[in-house]
């Protein structure tokens, strides 16, 4: 019996085996050829003139997951505080699953009420003011990404304020601090690991998406400047899926491609590495069996 | 009610108890109770598990508005205002403080333990904050032990030294009254010992309440004795009085160890 959970365990390693030894198969050969550094640093992508250069979706990713980040920690921060400390509990048992309900809405979805929602309304507020042609753009994915990460952001950050043992908040409360003191300045820091590692499950979230960015981000493989919030832009993952379709199979096009899979896979593997970094102190001191079931799902889906 | 007892001539009344009745939902769990307590004393609560002793001191500094269907009825005067009528509740918990059951310092430096108090009431000056955790630890009597590692976690420190540090904390924001609700059960007989002295110094500045399950501890430390039973004040008085010659049979009964 024992060796049918071997197997099945093993089937899951020999996965990601399978797909590391895939991306670097296919990928590095690309890479050479290109030259890493014009591969990484190149500012234009021109596969008909065989120029391969990912700078632009590089920085593309970097700029929508940014935002996303800016624009979804603080709301879900605020949520998850709301969630763990203070929320009346016949609102809890509405606002939990709905929350739940975000974290399963397929991200096609997602990606037409961005469509439908989120672009014509940018286009509404500044297109004539900043002469945009569509509301295709950075902003638009940005947000969208934000909502996306919600409930990541918000399940891992109230798990941990959770554990956070509620002596310590009488203690404070005891002293004469009121209830947002007491949370900000002692339940908050006393999570901070587990909150970091919320934040960085999210931008592994986010940065690995790839439908709903392609529904409105513009997919404009130009480079960018953060301050062109307003302009169209390629992210790695978009990248991929534009061109895969219609791209020669074993041309240097399609190793460029998967040459992009692997800077994304790596981007991701150093988020994972983060993440387990910070949750590595956290089970120590706290009930760590609260946490684990939920943390290894929610790192699992990255 | 229960007589004041005065023994030295004046007393000063710190909290007066007047019919107080408490509710947790549907459940009764104090049945109007009404008790001084003096000032610059130490009095203790005893009685068995469940008994309200640790409710009763927890509605001293209003801990249990925190717990969901808690009500309270009756009054509780402190130096004569009702701290149930229209107070601020933050400003009555910086002038009762509190000490826990189990050490609970905050996972931040020793330093910072004490001086998030003072912080919270307005203090800034790195001075005066320097100034208020020297002389918290001091009178807590766990200075020596810690100056040197002023920075370090909290939570480096054994659990007695905890306790002392949570007593410190307590002392930083210099309150008029110490509740301890079984401060030392989760220590060993020493750090308890060190602890039983520090409260009996403390009671030149402080009035102290102090819950106990130790009826050793009791008769050691306090000047005045309060025994509950199921919700009720069944007997209060000198200390010596009520272990020596309890007037209530309930009462003698739990001293002699019948029950409880």
């Amino acid at each position: 019996m024992r060796g049918v959970f071997l197997v099945a365990a093993l089937a899951s390693v020999l996965a990601v085996a399978l797909i590391c030894l895939f991306l670097f198969a296919q990928g590095f050969p690309a890479i050479m050829e290109i030259g890493p550094l014009k591969f990484l640093f190149g500012t234009e992508w021109k596969p008909k003139q065989d120029i391969f250069g990912i700078l632009p979706m590089i920085l593309g990713s970097v700029y929508v997951t940014g935002g996303a980040i800016l624009l979804g920690v603080p709301i879900g921060l605020f949520t998850a505080l709301f969630m763990a400390k203070s929320c009346p509990k016949p609102l809890y048992r509405f606002l939990k699953p709905a929350i739940n309900l975000m974290a399963g809405v397929p991200s096609v979805i997602y990606g037409f009420f961005g469509m439908m929602v989120l672009v014509p309304a940018i286009f509404e507020l500044f297109g004539k003011r900043f002469d945009m042609m569509s509301g295709d753009s950075m902003l638009a994915a940005s947000i969208l990404l934000a909502m996306m990460i919600l409930p990541t952001v918000i399940n891992i950050a109230e798990t941990n304020l959770r554990s956070v043992p509620q002596e310590l908040y009488e203690g404070a409360v005891a002293l004469g601090a009121s209830h947002e003191r007491a949370v900000f300045k002692v339940i908050l820091p006393a999570a901070r690991s587990g909150v970091m590692a919320a934040v960085v499950l999210g931008v592994g979230r986010a940065i690995g998406e790839t439908m709903a960015v392609k529904m409105v981000a513009g997919n404009q493989a130009v480079l960018r400047l953060p301050h062109e919030f307003l302009k169209g832009v390629r992210t790695l993952t978009t990248n991929i899926v534009t061109e895969m379709g219609y791209v020669e199979h074993g041309s240097l096009h399609n190793g460029a491609l998967i040459a992009t899979g692997v800077v994304l896979f790596v981007f991701i593997l150093i988020i994972n590495m983060l993440f387990s970094v910070l949750n590595r102190d956290l089970p120590r001191r706290r009930r760590g069996k609260e946490n684990a079931p939920n943390l290894s799902k929610e790192g699992a889906a990255l | 009610m229960a007589p004041a007892g005065a023994r030295q001539g004046k007393v000063m009344k710190k909290f007066e108890i007047l019919n107080t009745d408490l509710w947790y939902n549907d459940f009764k769990a104090l049945h109007s109770v009404s008790m001084d307590i003096e000032a610059n004393q130490i009095t203790a609560f005893i009685g068995p598990s469940g008994c309200g002793k640790s409710t009763l001191i927890k509605t001293l500094n209003r801990m249990n508005d925190l717990i969901e269907g808690c009500k309270v009825k009756g009054s509780i005067l402190l130096d004569g205002e009702d701290i149930y009528g229209n107070i601020d509740v933050n400003l009555l918990r910086k002038r009762v403080g509190m000490v826990f059951q189990k050490p609970n310092p905050f996972p931040m430096s020793i330093y910072d333990n004490i001086a998030f108090g003072p912080r919270t009431h307005g203090v800034k000056s790195r001075y005066r904050l320097d100034e208020i955790v020297e002389k918290s630890l001091r009178d807590a009597a766990i200075w020596e032990e810690t100056k040197d590692r002023l920075k370090k976690s909290a939570l480096s420190l054994s659990g007695g030294q905890q306790q002392r540090l949570c007593i410190a904390r307590a002392l930083s924001v210099e309150p008029e009254v110490l509740l301890m609700d079984e401060p030392t059960s989760a220590l060993d007989p020493i750090s308890t010992a060190k602890i039983e002295d520090l409260v009996t110094e403390l009671k030149e500045q402080y009035t102290v309440v102090i819950v106990t399950h130790n009826m050793q501890q009791a008769t050691r430390i306090s000047d005045k004795t309060a025994f509950f039973l199921l919700g009720e004040m069944v007997e209060y008085g000198d200390t010596q009085q009520v272990f020596s010659n309890p007037r209530e049979k309930r009462c003698e009964d739990y001293i002699t160890g019948r029950f409880g």
